[in-house]
């Protein structure tokens, strides 16, 4: 064994269902490096992490920790390995202080002395140049502050091993830079830390090495020195692989929904859309790529009338009426009074699109219940449409009285997408439709789109697969970290040149504005 | 490595939720009755133990005492009537996961505004006209002390339990202050004004708060799963993202589920005041309000099963207080009893949730 290794894990697999979240992956760590680890969404990243902090534990595969094998089986073991884990969301105590916090759970034998742990901590916050008040409580902290908690946490236990799950998410650009530095004051002291992220130029800009994972498997582990960004984005992506999705070309293209400058900000205040304009054609597939969570879901929600904007105008084109409609600040229910035939099929299907526990039939209702002044309901039609769907889209289910939360997800997305389409939209919004189904499920999803652009819908098609992306689309708009930074046009666009539009830096640019 | 081995056995007992495969009514029935009957073996091992009673007896003396006479007949009907009034006014709330702690006060400001109207325009007015009125006034007054908590809820989203909760204690300081006031001996008990109470159909007294009862059964049975607010009710209790997701307005739909929940309850408080005692007192409603709670949840929200909960809950009640007088064996001890079977029958739903896996060996060691 390489004693120069702080951690190596060998051959780890590990699946959920049928699904390889990991497959044979190998990876090492030397002591007093950052590595990065680079994947698309879905690449097995955080899994593998996971199971080295004791979250979760492999099918199969070893873990050596100095050169030793161990057995990690929940976080506590992890701790008895000097390994320890910043997740992404913080796990804190609202009420109590940092130091409180930091105290929690922490069994050396020592009498519990919080004067004692405030000495220490402060001794950490030194050592690294953090800056935190002990004190205050975690309440008042802003989200950097909490981050900077979290860590001090992990130090305050002995780790050395230190895993960051995409911890500048969360960050602005200058919380970023101090985050850095302190992480490369622990690389010096010897510690080992692995960050998980997306962001290219911080990756290029803070690591020694870079892992790259794909599909669950790991792909390679470069010096950071030696590439660049090209070739890590071609890693990442991998090679074009032919899906075989018929696209026809668009015909009596009109603009049916303009969106022009909009921007708007999430409860905590921070700018998840930035200045998006783009305009959206009947009979095309608008493709939108992306990194998970750069703004996708709340566009489409500013589109349909759950996210209120900052600034800026969405514009409906009526084909039948060539009325103007300015949806911008409507309700959905204003907005369907308005006569716009707007179809939406939410990224969270149980949570949003459909009421798990209500059969199919009352699930086909929450479209058109409303219809008829009577103040009862009429379930014949929503049977109806039920028992077509059913039928039309091969639905595995016992009958159309059965909780759609009883069906697999794909039966439960067929049924979904079967009533949006239903309405006969003018504009179809799908945010990750095929997510979690298998491959037959998958096509039918697809010929349904393709139906609806040949029939004159415009359909927006929020994707995360780019291979489909590339097959299915007509024009393909690439959002990141909330900005538009690219629409390329899906029939000639190359793979590499997306996955660079995906993950470009956007700060710097905007710095030059 | 032998801490490792030790970690790494998996519990003799797990629990593990049932899956997709609904199971057999049957089985239902059955879980159900055994549940029944080992409450029954365990509470008369109880009552051996405690009273040295023939557990049989006491059995047949709680029959007795819910069937024994007409009288008792009546007066069980009665009181399941009532329960089961206040159970449905809770319904609509609890469908929609408003949890409404506030039944108690509702019914009684409903019973206030009844004795207010008797007693000041009873002798002025008309009977048919004097009912009219206070069969408005009894609504009106529960559906404002619900839709105080409903409004503040919709906008400022306040904490709906302990907001009905405080409301109580309001509404009965309401009646309290109404007693001193105006019972004219000073006694703070009303007399009872039967001249101005609901008419008696024949020689039945209750047989009019039965009816209308079973009427508002029907009428929430049919609201909840027929009609369009029903509807909505449950898609809001369900997700709320789905209801703004269909334009449905929450808000909307609070403040108007609540009026309805507090309308009932209004009506109980007239059956109550108005059929029934012909006065009030801040006992009036005696706890009812929340243990018909108990009485909507056992029942899963169902208006037809509520008719069973709702008379299983006084059959146990009346039964204990009869054991109590016949034997005169503490009441405490026909408490423990009732208690006992509730466990049983509440517990029992959990074997139909779950299933009880007993793994034969630990994992093995990898």
């Amino acid at each position: 064994m390489n004693n120069n290794l702080a951690l190596e894990c060998r051959n780890i697999t590990k699946t959920f269902g049928r699904v390889y979240a990991n497959k044979n992956c190998s990876l090492d760590v030397k002591k007093g490096e950052i590595l990065a680890i680079l994947g698309e969404n879905g690449s097995g990243k955080t899994t593998l992490m996971n199971m080295v902090a004791g979250i979760y534990f492999p099918d199969s595969g070893k873990i050596f920790v100095n050169g030793q094998e161990v057995l990690i089986r929940s976080p506590k073991d992890a701790f008895e390995q000097k390994i320890g884990m910043i997740h992404q969301h913080f796990k804190l105590v609202d009420v109590f202080s940092a130091v409180e916090n930091i105290a929690l759970g922490v069994d050396d034998g020592n009498k519990y002395k919080l004067s004692n742990i405030t000495k220490k901590v402060i001794e950490i916050t030194q050592r690294y140049g953090f800056i935190i008040d002990p004190e205050k409580k975690i309440y008042d902290m802003s989200v950097s502050e909490k981050q900077t908690v979290e860590i001090i946490k992990v130090l305050y236990r002995g780790a050395d091993i230190l895993i960051l799950d995409e911890p500048t998410a969360v960050l602005t650009p200058q919380e970023t830079e101090k985050l850095f530095a302190v992480l490369r004051r622990m690389r010096e002291d010897g510690k080992s830390i692995i960050i998980i992220t997306h962001k290219m130029h911080e990756v290029l800009s803070i690591s020694d090495r870079v892992a790259v994972l794909r599909k669950g498997e790991h792909v390679s582990t470069v010096n950071t020195a030696e590439t660049n960004e090209t070739e890590l984005t071609e890693m990442m992506m991998g090679e074009k692989i032919s899906l075989d999705i018929t696209r026809s070309e668009p015909v009596n293209s009109v603009p049916r929904l303009e969106v022009k400058n909009i921007t708007s900000f999430n409860e905590e205040g921070r700018k998840v859309l930035d200045d998006i304009s783009f305009t959206a054609y009947s009979g095309e597939i608008l493709g939108i790529a992306g990194i998970a969570g750069s703004g996708q879901r709340e566009l489409l929600e500013s589109i349909a009338g759950l996210h209120n904007l900052a600034e800026g105008e969405i514009t409906y084109f009526d084909p039948i009426t060539n009325n103007i409609e300015n949806l911008r600040d409507k309700t959905p229910l204003q907005i369907r009074d308005l006569g716009v035939r707007l179809s939406f099929v939410p990224e969270d299907r149980l949570g949003m699109g459909l009421v798990g526990n209500m059969d199919i039939i009352d699930n086909m209702m929450l479209r058109s219940y409303t219809k008829g002044k009577s103040a009862f309901l009429e379930r014949k039609e929503p049977k109806d449409l039920a028992d077509k769907i059913i039928k039309d889209l091969n639905v595995a289910t016992p009958g159309a009285t059965t909780p759609v939360r009883q069906l697999s997800g794909g039966n439960v997305q067929k049924v979904l997408v079967g009533r949006e389409i239903a309405s006969s939209p003018s504009v179809l919004m799908a945010a990750y439709p095929v997510r979690g189904l298998d491959v037959n499920a998958s096509y039918t999803i697809y010929n349904l789109l393709n139906e609806q652009k040949v029939s004159g819908v415009a359909v927006i098609f929020v994707g995360e697969d780019l291979d489909v992306l590339l097959e299915l689309c007509d024009r393909i708009l690439v959002i990141n970290s909330g900005k538009i930074t690219g629409i390329v046009d899906g029939r000639t666009a190359k793979k590499e040149e997306i996955g660079l539009l995906m993950v470009k830096s956007t700060e710097t640019e905007g710095e030059e504005k | 490595m032998f801490k490792n081995a030790l970690k790494n056995k998996t519990p003799l007992i797990r629990v593990v939720k049932r899956g997709r495969d609904a199971l057999p009514w049957q089985f239902g029935i059955l879980v159900r009755a055994i549940a029944i009957i080992s409450a029954l073996i365990v509470s008369g091992i109880i009552i051996m133990m405690l009273s040295g009673k023939n557990p049989i007896e006491v059995y047949a003396s709680m029959f007795d005492g819910v069937f024994g006479t007409p009288r008792r007949i009546w007066n069980t009907l009665q009181n399941t009537v009532i329960l089961l009034c206040i159970s449905l006014a809770v319904t609509p709330a609890f469908k929609m996961r408003f949890w409404n702690c506030g039944a108690e006060g509702q019914v009684l400001v409903g019973g206030l505004a009844t004795v207010s109207v008797m007693m000041f325009l009873g002798d002025k007015l008309p009977l048919p006209l004097l009912l009219v009125i206070m069969l408005a006034a009894s609504v009106l007054a529960g559906m404002i002390w619900a839709l105080i908590p409903a409004v503040f809820k919709s906008i400022w989203n306040t904490n709906e339990t302990l907001f009905t909760l405080m409301m109580n204690y309001v509404a009965i300081q309401l009646v309290a202050y109404f007693l001193k006031v105006f019972a004219k001996d000073g006694s703070g008990v009303l007399k009872p004004m039967p001249q101005f109470g609901l008419p008696v159909i024949g020689k039945y007294q209750f047989l009019l708060n039965i009816i209308i009862v079973a009427v508002v059964t029907v009428i929430v049975y049919i609201y909840l799963k027929y009609s369009k607010h029903g509807y909505e009710i449950s898609v809001v209790g369900e997700s709320e993202n789905t209801a703004k997701y269909i334009g449905i307005g929450v808000k909307k739909v609070i403040i108007r589920t609540l009026a309805v929940s507090g309308a009932i309850c209004g009506i109980t408080g007239l059956l109550l005041v108005g059929g029934t005692d012909h006065t009030i007192s801040t006992s009036t409603v005696g706890g009812q309000g929340f243990t018909a709670i108990m009485v909507s949840w056992l029942a899963k929200f169902n208006p037809i099963y509520m008719v069973l909960t709702s008379f299983l809950i006084v059959f146990l009640d009346r039964g204990a207080g009869q054991i109590a007088t016949k034997f005169s064996i503490p009441s405490s001890i026909s408490d423990i009893v009732t208690g006992i079977i509730l466990l049983f029958i509440i517990g029992c739903e959990f074997f139909l949730t779950y299933k009880i896996v007993i793994s034969k060996s630990g994992r093995e060691e990898k």
